[in-house]
Formats: structure tokens, C-alpha cells, sequence
């Protein structure tokens, strides 16, 4: 694994320089992959901090005259910054929920075995998986006739659609993984069930929970289509918002980008500390 | 682990199940009785049977859509399954290097869909996105919302971006279980470096790479942000993929009853994916004990 | 409730699914399940077999529906019933 093969063309740079400079294919790859990746990202920063008449006029690789004009107007915009201050209201409130109802459920189903477990926790599954279109419309009906239409818990309870069912997998992913003789142990020491799953249980599964949370947080945070449908204007989320830039004289690019780059940072600020739990939040806790 | 039976633990689900069945339950109950009924507005009800069933079922636009759909789907598994596990087989495997490329590949799966759209929809077009403006000036014709083939390069190229650093990611946490005295035997047979790869590392690969696949299908088979931000579902109807037309049918008409026949049947063929889903998982953990 | 817009055939529907989910359950406490492989290849239990059968009759309903019309829709049921047997009996 070690002998990578170098390259004909890149021989000539690669044989002078120290070994751990040496170029060789796999940093080759990663580097175009990883540009790749980037380049769509540096475009979108580098927009939001051009002036629009220079998005439109000028074609330019990087900002000419540098203007953070674009951030001012969302900071200081109450119809831009409220769509953050709702999106933020109802994806803590979704991941409260979701984390406090799915914690015991995921301890049920990783130590007991009971009556319709399996099927139990395979329909939490069909839920994770069915798609947001089929529930809009009768998230609209329901929601309206029981007054809460445009609210943030509305938005809440819904996303509990989705992120209630992937905690339960996630958490129960983790559980597994501590072994049953501590609780066990526990409950011979004395220990009430509330006191042991507080007390002892949860600082074990405590990278869990983490997870769990930043999932929960984060697929509330990217949904659009039920955000959208159940608010008009006072718990309006900002990719709601974002959707409909388009006025009279089309649209603010600056501002769009610069709305869209805020919109990444929550993600961005986390993202070490979750880089080696990324694949198995994203496989439900089965890797 | 050995499980304990206890019936008792039906009270820690509970709440799940409360949560769940008031906000998918009920919905779907009512998804059920909207299917089978008219409706003029006012929550005025008529009985129309199975009529918008066999509506639908006999409407070029559910299949054309459907067919769009598992076009889609299938084009974008062929690229993102093979291209993820050349990088991850490509990935550093340890300190600072692995550490660095983990962060920035999971930089797009982070952000938010609609902004991915964005992105894209910037970075695409001729006047103003890098993309866009490339291709026109190595004299490519390129126009997202004019130009059918240039609207699926587009969104097709926008979920490679968002989703190949998933499977990348998982196949490479499949690749670091592989203890490395694998390795050092085939070095001591001298197998070539597709030999390692086939004998070895795909087989040990094979659990989280059917996770991979069933995930990139069932989550490309229920898309809708992403594509609707870049083009609406055109030019004309070119890229309305299946929950893209269901919006447009039960929001935009405000068809009741066609969505809801729509609905059950979308959902019916989700239920059968994520059954298989399931029972691969199931079969899976059972292997790994 | 009224924007459920409720019909007597679909409460019946329900009604008989949730009569099913009911006699399964009682079915499993009298006689506890015992996981068999069948022709699929995979640990199946009552449960199992008895959500592969209403998954598969709702797909062979709409599959008549399609190609044969809606007037011989309950011979539909019948094929579910053979269905149903063939999936008791081998899966």
C-alpha cells in the first residue's frame, strides 16, 4: 500500500524533492477530488463578497473591491435575520424533542427484547426513509385545523417526522456498543432505573448523544419542503426565505451568497468535532 | 449481546410511538381517505373509488416522472458508488492528512439542501458561475434552464458533489477494519494491486457499501430540494422528478384526491425498499456477531 | 376531525389492519413466534409473513388496477388470498 506507483509525468518534480514531498498518485487524487469539492464553495464566498454590479459586470476569480455590504444587510434586516433567529427556534426545539423521547426508546431497543420490537423499530425506519412530499399536504390539513399553522412547534413536530426515528437508530447504534454487566452492576448497587440512566448510562454514551444531536440539528436545519409548507410569515425558516429573493430586478446575488455562507457556518463549526462519527450518523449508526 | 425479555420496555417506547403515529399515522390515514374522494374545496367530500388510482396509473405523467425518477437514481449510483470507493481506497489513513481530507469531504454533506441548489445554480450559470462561464468560453453551449441535457449534467453533477463523500466515508471506515496482516500476506504472495482490491478489500467493503447503496438510492428516490432550486423541474417538465411533480400536484393544484393515489403509491414503493433495507441491515448484524 | 374527511370503506380498511395487528399480536403470545428461512432466503416470523403479504397484496391490487380495470377488482382479493397462502406456507 505504501509503494504507490508514481506517475511518468510527475517523476520530474517528485524525484528531487524530500520523500515526504514525494508526489504521488493518491495525493494527486485527493487533491483534485477535494478541489473539486471546493470550488463550488469558494465561488458561493467569493460572490458574497463582491458588489452585485461587479457579480454582473465583471467576471472576476477574486473579490476586486472587497465588501462585506452583503452581511451588513442580513444582520441588519429584520425580514433576513428573523428567517435564522425562526430556522434556529424550531431545530432546537425539534432536537429537544426528538433526543429526550428517542433516549429511552434506544435503550429499550438495544438491551430488552419484547413484543413487536422488530417491526417496532423497522416502521421508525420507513420513517426516516418516506419522502417529505407524501406528508406535506396532510401536514398542512392537520396542522391547520389544529391552530398551529405557522408556528415554530408546528415545524418541530413535524421534523420529528424523520430525525425521532433516526436518533432511536443512532443512539441504539451507540448503546449496543456498552456493555450490559454495567447496568447490571448498577441496579444490584442499588440504583433506580431514572438514576442509573442519568447518572451513569448517559456520560457513557455521551459521543451518542452528541451525534444524535448534531443529526437531529442538522436535517432540520437542511429541510425546506416541510419548513416551507407550514409557515408563511411568522415562523418563516431562512431557506424559505432564501427561495424567494427573486424581486422586481431580479435577483441579489451578493446577498443570496452571503445568506448562504451564513447558513454553512453552524455545520462548519462543528464539523471536527464530528468528523469521525459522519459516516456512522449517516448510516444510522450501523458502521 | 443477549437480549432480556422484558415487556415492561414497551413503556420507554412509548413516546416514540405517541410522537410518531400523531405525525405520520394520522397523516397517512388521511393520505388514505383523500385518495378515495373528491373534493371542491370547503371540506366538501364526495365518494370517487379507486378512480384517481386507475387515473393515475394510466397517466403518462406519473410514469414519465417515475421514469425520470429511476433515471436519475441510477445514473447518479453509477457514478458516486465507484468514484467513492476510488477515494476512499485513495484517503491517507491516519494522522493529520486523514484528519484534514475527513473535514473538508464532509463540508457538502453539512450544508443545507437548499443552498446546495444555490450553489449551484450560481455556480452554473453562464453570466456570473465559474462553471457556466468556463464551458462558454471553451465554446461549450451550456444553459441549465434552456437546455434539457445541460439541466441533467447540472443536477446530476450537483448530487455527485453533495453525496460522494458519503459513500467515500463510509467505505473507507469498511477499508480501516481491515487489520493489516491482510496486507502484509498478500505482499508475501506478491498480489497485484486489483487482486488486494478484489480479494480483499471489497469483500470486507460489502456490508457498508450495500448500506451506501441502499442510502444514495432511497434518499436520490425521494430528492426534492436540490433539483427544484436549480430548475424548477425544467425546462418544461425535463427534470420533475417524482416528489417535485407530487408538490406541484397536492401545493400547486391543490389536487387532493390525484396527490393523495400519488402519495400511497410512492410511499408503497418506499415501504418495499426500506423492508430490503432492513433486512440487508438485519443480515448484516448478524454477520458481524 | 372533519378535515380527515373519514369514509366508512377506508375506516374499514383501517379497521381491518388494525383487527389483523390485534390477532397477530394475540396469536404471538399464545403461540411464540419461531423465526423459519424460507424460499427467500431470510429469518422470517409471523409478523414478517404477515407484513410481506399485505406489502405484496397492495402492490398486486394496484397492478390489477392498472392492467385489468377496476370492475373485477375483488377477483384482485382472491389473488391476494392464493398470495397470502403461498407466503404462510413457503416464505
Amino acid at each position: 500500500m505504501t509503494d504507490a506507483t508514481i506517475p511518468e509525468n510527475l517523476t520530474a518534480g517528485g524525484a528531487n524533492a524530500r520523500p515526504r514531498f514525494r508526489v504521488n498518485s493518491r495525493a494527486v487524487v485527493m487533491t483534485l477530488y477535494l478541489l473539486f469539492l471546493l470550488l463550488p464553495l469558494y465561488w458561493l464566498l467569493n460572490m458574497s463578497l463582491k458588489t452585485n454590479t461587479e457579480i454582473l459586470n465583471d467576471f472576476t476569480l477574486f473579490p476586486k473591491d472587497l465588501t462585506f455590504a452583503n452581511y451588513a444587510t442580513i444582520l441588519t434586516d429584520p425580514a433576513w435575520y428573523m428567517g435564522y433567529v425562526n430556522s434556529l427556534i424550531y431545530v432546537v426545539m425539534n432536537t429537544v424533542i426528538s433526543l429526550t423521547v428517542a433516549l429511552p426508546a434506544a435503550y429499550a431497543f438495544s438491551r430488552y427484547s419484547f413484543m413487536g420490537d422488530k417491526h417496532l423499530f423497522f416502521w421508525l425506519l420507513t420513517n426516516r426513509m418516506a419522502p417529505p412530499a407524501v406528508f406535506a399536504l396532510p401536514f398542512f390539513q392537520l396542522y391547520s385545523s389544529v391552530g398551529l399553522f405557522d408556528t415554530h412547534i408546528a415545524v418541530a413536530l413535524a421534523h420529528c417526522l424523520f430525525n425521532v426515528p433516526l436518533a432511536v437508530w443512532i443512539l441504539e447504534g451507540f448503546m449496543r456498543g456498552v456493555p450490559k454487566e454495567i447496568d447490571e452492576t448498577a441496579y444490584i448497587d442499588g440504583y433506580g432505573f431514572g438514576r442509573f440512566f442519568v447518572k451513569i448510562f448517559m456520560p457513557l454514551i455521551a459521543s451518542g448523544i452528541g451525534v444524535a444531536a448534531f443529526f437531529c440539528f442538522m436535517f432540520s436545519w437542511v429541510e425546506l419542503l416541510l419548513s416551507r409548507t407550514l409557515t408563511t410569515v411568522d415562523a418563516k425558516p431562512i431557506a424559505a426565505i432564501m427561495t424567494r429573493t427573486q424581486g422586481a430586478s431580479g435577483v441579489d446575488w451578493g446577498v443570496l451568497a452571503a445568506a448562504g455562507v451564513l447558513t454553512i457556518v453552524p455545520g462548519a463549526l462543528v464539523i471536527y468535532f464530528v468528523r469521525n462519527y459522519i459516516a456512522k450518523g449517516f448510516a444510522l449508526g450501523r458502521v | 449481546m443477549e437480549k432480556t425479555v422484558n415487556q415492561k420496555a414497551w413503556f420507554l417506547v412509548l413516546p416514540v410511538l405517541i410522537l410518531v403515529a400523531f405525525s405520520a399515522v394520522i397523516p397517512l390515514m388521511t393520505v388514505v381517505n383523500y385518495s378515495v374522494q373528491d373534493t371542491f374545496g370547503n371540506n366538501q367530500f364526495f365518494w370517487a373509488g379507486l378512480e384517481w388510482f386507475q387515473d393515475m396509473l394510466s397517466s403518462d405523467r406519473m410514469w414519465e416522472a417515475l421514469w425520470r425518477q429511476l433515471m436519475f437514481s441510477g445514473i447518479i449510483l453509477a457514478i458516486e458508488i465507484p468514484l467513492g470507493i476510488f477515494v476512499a481506497l485513495n484517503m491517507p489513513k491516519g494522522g493529520f492528512w486523514s484528519s484534514f481530507c475527513l473535514v473538508l469531504m464532509s463540508l457538502p454533506l453539512l450544508i443545507p439542501w437548499n443552498v446546495v441548489g444555490t450553489i449551484w445554480q450560481i455556480f452554473g450559470r453562464v453570466d456570473i458561475g465559474l462553471l457556466g462561464h468556463t464551458l462558454d468560453r471553451l465554446g461549450i453551449s451550456y444553459n441549465y434552464t434552456q437546455d434539457t441535457l445541460a439541466a441533467w449534467f447540472t443536477i446530476i453533477v450537483m448530487d455527485v458533489w453533495h453525496w460522494t463523500s458519503l459513500v467515500a466515508l463510509l467505505a473507507f471506515a469498511g477499508l480501516k477494519s481491515i487489520p493489516d496482516a491482510y496486507y502484509q500476506a498478500a505482499k508475501i504472495d506478491q498480489a497485484s494491486r486489483w487482486k488486494v482490491f478484489r480479494y480483499i478489500e471489497l469483500p470486507k467493503m460489502m456490508g457498508v457499501l450495500m448500506i451506501a447503496i441502499l442510502l444514495r438510492f432511497m434518499d436520490s428516490f425521494m430528492i426534492y430540494t436540490e433539483p427544484f432550486v436549480v430548475t424548477g423541474g425544467g425546462p418544461g417538465n425535463a427534470t420533475t422528478l417524482l416528489s417535485i411533480d407530487l408538490v406541484k400536484m397536492a401545493l400547486g393544484q391543490f389536487d387532493l384526491g390525484p396527490a393523495a393515489a400519488f402519495s400511497l403509491m410512492y410511499f408503497l414503493v418506499i415501504l418495499l425498499i426500506s423492508w430490503v433495507f432492513y433486512t440487508v441491515m438485519v443480515n448484516l448484524d448478524k454477520k458481524g456477531m | 376531525m372533519d378535515w380527515m374527511a373519514w369514509t366508512w370503506p377506508t375506516a374499514i380498511f383501517f379497521m381491518v389492519i388494525a383487527a389483523l395487528l390485534i390477532t397477530f399480536t394475540i396469536l404471538a403470545i399464545r403461540f411464540p413466534e419461531t423465526p423459519r428461512v424460507g424460499v427467500l432466503g431470510i429469518e422470517t416470523t409471523r409478523g414478517d409473513r404477515l407484513f410481506i403479504t399485505l406489502l405484496g397484496s397492495a402492490f398486486i391490487n394496484l397492478a390489477w388496477l392498472g392492467l385489468i380495470g377496476p370492475d373485477t377488482q375483488p377477483w384482485a382479493l382472491a389473488v391476494c388470498l392464493v398470495y397470502a397462502a403461498a407466503v404462510f406456507r413457503w416464505v
